[in-house]
């Protein structure tokens, strides 16, 4: 299946306030394409934790989304810490995040389970001390 | 429950958006963290936080929330405001805290999570 359109963020690390605009950037796109709000909602926030976990973790990376006639895929890359043990990470409630990234909202140890919790596929790749590609699917029917 | 009652029972001010006060939501959360309100929020929501910075704009309008109330007494940011006016989320303060806001508007019939017309 071609792809029908794909869309390419650079997310930067630095900056915690800004965190988020591919993800908004994203929702617009996909809402200017007509698709269902539903459809929408699950790719933008598993979109949205991915990214936040970027910028927590990696120092940023770069977000694909690619939309075919059948499913929208999101690939987010990072050349971060990787990954120690990603069924530990799965886990609801585990988190590696310090008390400031708490204080800001997040490290509840739910960003990876709500990014399966809101797609069909979702595969991680990490190697440590190398980076992490996550890679996502949310069907369109 | 219309945002203008969820105004009037927290006796919250209007931050920006006011437009949006006669629409309707029929669910809320209430939580300082922004993963919790991701992985339990359904549609139509209200989030009530104490949290302020700028990604409880992103998550409200990630997940298509029509408004926000600050407790209390937490002011969002210029910069806050300027995201909402953009998403068209109606934002509202309250000297009130997070636990009493929440009892009084499922006192009043908004009920959590579990969407039913009020």
């Amino acid at each position: 299946m071609s792809d029908i359109l794909n869309f390419h963020f650079d997310v930067d690390g630095g900056d915690f306030t800004s965190a988020g605009q591919a993800s908004v950037g994203v929702k617009k796109n996909l809402r200017q394409l007509g698709l269902p709000p539903e459809i929408i909602r699950r790719v933008s926030i598993a979109m949205y934790e991915g990214e936040i976990n970027m910028v927590i973790h990696a120092g940023g990376g770069s977000a694909d989304v690619s939309v075919t006639e059948e499913y929208i895929e999101i690939r987010l890359c990072d050349k971060g810490p990787g990954i120690k043990d990603i069924n530990q990470a799965m886990q609801e409630g585990f988190s590696t995040a310090t008390d400031n990234i708490r204080s800001l909202g997040f490290g509840a140890g739910m960003g990876l389970p709500n990014m399966k919790r809101y797609t069909d596929y979702m595969k991680i790749d990490s190697v440590v001390g190398e980076g992490t590609t996550i890679t996502m699917r949310v069907n369109i029917n | 429950m219309k945002i203008s009652t969820i105004k009037d029972l927290l006796e919250a001010q209007v931050i920006c958006c006011e437009e949006g006060l006669s629409e309707h939501v029929y669910s809320a959360c209430g939580s300082d963290m922004m993963s919790d309100v991701l992985a339990y929020v359904k549609d139509q929501a209200v989030l009530m936080t104490g949290l302020v910075n700028s990604q409880v704009i992103r998550t409200a309008e990630m997940m298509d929330m029509k408004c926000i109330v600050f407790v209390r007494s937490k002011l969002p940011t210029a910069e806050m405001i300027e995201l909402a006016n953009e998403s068209g989320i109606v934002l509202l303060a309250t000297t009130k805290r997070l636990y009493e806001a929440c009892g009084i508007l499922y006192s009043n019939g908004l009920v959590g999570n579990r969407a039913k017309n009020v």
